[in-house]
């Protein structure tokens, strides 16, 4: 359970980030955090881990302060993976990127191995374990950054913008993996600007502008709301787009994803004359 | 006139073993706007690079075949010169950012191209507005969000006011207003200033609609070049894992399940209009 009180956070150079930000995240919930550029997605997902510390207000994780414990202690708990992975990657090998942060940990050899063996074969890696990260395309070390988090099996992961990058087939592949992730009883927060990614894994959204919580809910609901997600600098996604001109003629507004569509549109329109 | 005509071109990497792309043919004609796509690693991005000269002259390796863009030969001339007629905006702005504001950074290739003071000052101007990011101008480059860099990667391209201009996946850090405003901008400078576009995308939701055509890269090879209506709705891009767009999608399972819209839409709006049109027949 994530449990964030009155957030503020300026920065050293007096840039206000944070204003005030309340939130709370069970257990296995499934949020995607999104808004404008500058909003303060990224340093309030940097407090989950504790990355940042509260200029003012509490972050709790399972009940423990982040400002009482060790970065290192509470990254078993949270693994985070950083929008631009050559921020994080640092390794002469995958193999070795893969098994730093299970040696930190304490992990024998034999379970270290085996993990790195999981992690390699999930995100489709195996054949680069012995070739340097940096030879790597963005998309493929993207996924090296997440493999490497995945191998200490935190209980919660953050990901942060991870479709950029990625084509079609490892987007799809990345939505299928962040389910199934999320099926095991993990909690999974994304801060993302992909809209037409989100309507397909529809995670509650928290919608952020100028340091605060605009918004929260549903997908079907803050997605659909065309003067809500402007004033985060976000725009309808393309089937919402669609329906927002259909509402006026009888149909339903709150609809985002394309097989949802069809079947409302096969409904209407699909009626044998 | 072919503004960018490539005949047999095949290359590979210094350290490659075999070659990122393989005859490779291609003409684009001058004004064309023109989106590039298929899965990473197919070639894309390589293939962009030898629009400017990056390959061979920077990246060395084996360019096999002819190229030429806006009539020069690439193998025969050197980057700078090719830098004036191709501009390039990479994913990754980070990489091109390097003065110390972000007003010097939009004007340095105007500086080295001696233009003239006052005419340097009103086209940077011109591009920081068309980015959206006048009120950055005295901000350092590296303070800024990747949002941010990316438009001043941008404005920086503008400024110069090249005749072809290479984007790959321009907007990939930007909210999605953001994004929007920016694919606009590359619109207006299309269809108003007639520059030639290429984008590399595999977001398509957004910019099919202002494309005349789409080519599909996959393992180092063009295997669909037409407009984005054929292109999208054919069953190899579906195959070939392509992001067809939403309304595209939308249009192919209505069809299947016994709809036909009449007409392939590229976006929502094409959409909406092709589904009205539908209810009142």
């Amino acid at each position: 359970m994530i449990k964030i009180q009155d957030l503020h956070h300026t920065y050293p150079n007096g840039v206000e980030a944070l204003r005030g930000v309340s939130l709370e995240i069970a257990d296995g919930e499934f949020v995607a955090i999104m808004g404008q550029n500058g909003a303060g997605k990224t340093t309030l997902v940097k407090h989950i881990n504790g990355l940042l510390k509260p200029t003012k207000g509490t972050v709790l994780v399972d009940g423990v302060e982040t400002t009482k414990v060790s970065v290192a202690t509470l990254a078993r708990k949270v693994g985070f993976v950083f929008q631009n992975p050559d921020h994080q990657l640092f390794s002469e090998t995958v193999e070795e990127e893969i098994s730093f942060a299970l040696k930190n940990f304490g992990y024998d050899k034999k379970a270290i191995k085996e993990r790195v063996d999981w992690a390699l074969n999930l995100l489709d890696l195996t054949e680069y374990r012995k070739v340097s990260p940096f030879m790597l395309s963005g998309g493929e070390r993207k996924r090296v950054a997440l493999a490497s988090v995945l191998a200490w099996d935190p209980k919660i992961v953050i990901l942060d913008e991870p479709t950029i990058g990625q084509d079609n087939r490892q987007k799809e592949r990345l939505r299928q993996f962040i389910m199934q992730l999320n099926k095991q009883g993990k909690t999974v927060i994304i801060v993302t600007h992909d809209i037409e990614f989100v309507t397909e894994c529809k995670p509650r959204i928290v919608l952020m502008a100028n340091g605060k919580i605009l918004a929260q809910g549903r997908a079907e609901e803050i997605l659909t709301n065309q003067e809500l997600v402007n004033r985060a600098s976000v725009v309808l996604p393309e089937i919402a787009r669609i329906f927002h001109n259909l509402a006026e003629k009888g149909f339903p507004r709150q609809v985002i994803d394309v097989y949802e569509a069809s079947r409302i549109l096969l409904q209407k329109l699909g009626e044998p004359s | 006139m072919a503004i960018i005509k490539a005949e047999g071109l095949t290359y590979t990497y210094p350290i490659g073993t075999k070659p990122a792309f393989e005859d490779v043919s291609l003409n684009i004609e001058k004004g064309e706007f023109v989106i590039l796509t298929g899965p990473s690693g197919c070639g894309k991005t390589t293939l962009c690079r030898c629009f400017n000269g990056l390959i061979p002259h920077f990246y060395g390796g084996k360019l096999e075949g002819e190229i030429t863009v806006s009539g020069l030969q690439v193998s025969e001339h050197p980057i700078h010169e090719l830098a004036q007629h191709v501009g390039m905006v990479f994913q990754n702005p980070e990489n091109q950012l390097f003065a110390l504001s972000v007003e010097k950074d939009v004007a340095f290739g105007l500086e080295n191209l001696g233009v003239p003071r006052e005419e340097i000052r009103e086209r940077v101007d011109w591009a920081l507005k068309m980015a959206g990011i006048y009120g950055l101008k005295d901000r350092a480059p590296y303070e800024l969000s990747g949002g941010q860099q990316q438009r001043v990667a941008l404005a920086s391209v503008l400024a110069m006011q090249p005749e072809i201009i290479v984007l790959d996946e321009p907007t990939s850090f930007l909210d999605p207003l953001g994004a929007l405003r920016i694919f606009k901008v590359i619109n207006d400078l299309n269809k108003k200033l007639g520059i030639t576009i290429i984008l590399v995308e595999h977001r398509l939701d957004l910019t099919s609609k202002y494309a005349n055509r789409v080519m599909v890269m996959t393992k180092g090879k063009i295997v669909l070049n037409g407009h984005p209506r054929e292109v999208f709705n054919s069953e190899e891009a579906r195959l070939i894992g392509v992001g067809i767009p939403k309304a595209t999608r939308l249009y192919q399972i209505l069809k299947a399940g016994g709809v036909d819209l009449g007409r392939v839409p590229l976006s929502s709006e094409e959409a909406y209009e092709a589904v009205v049109e539908t209810l009142a027949r």
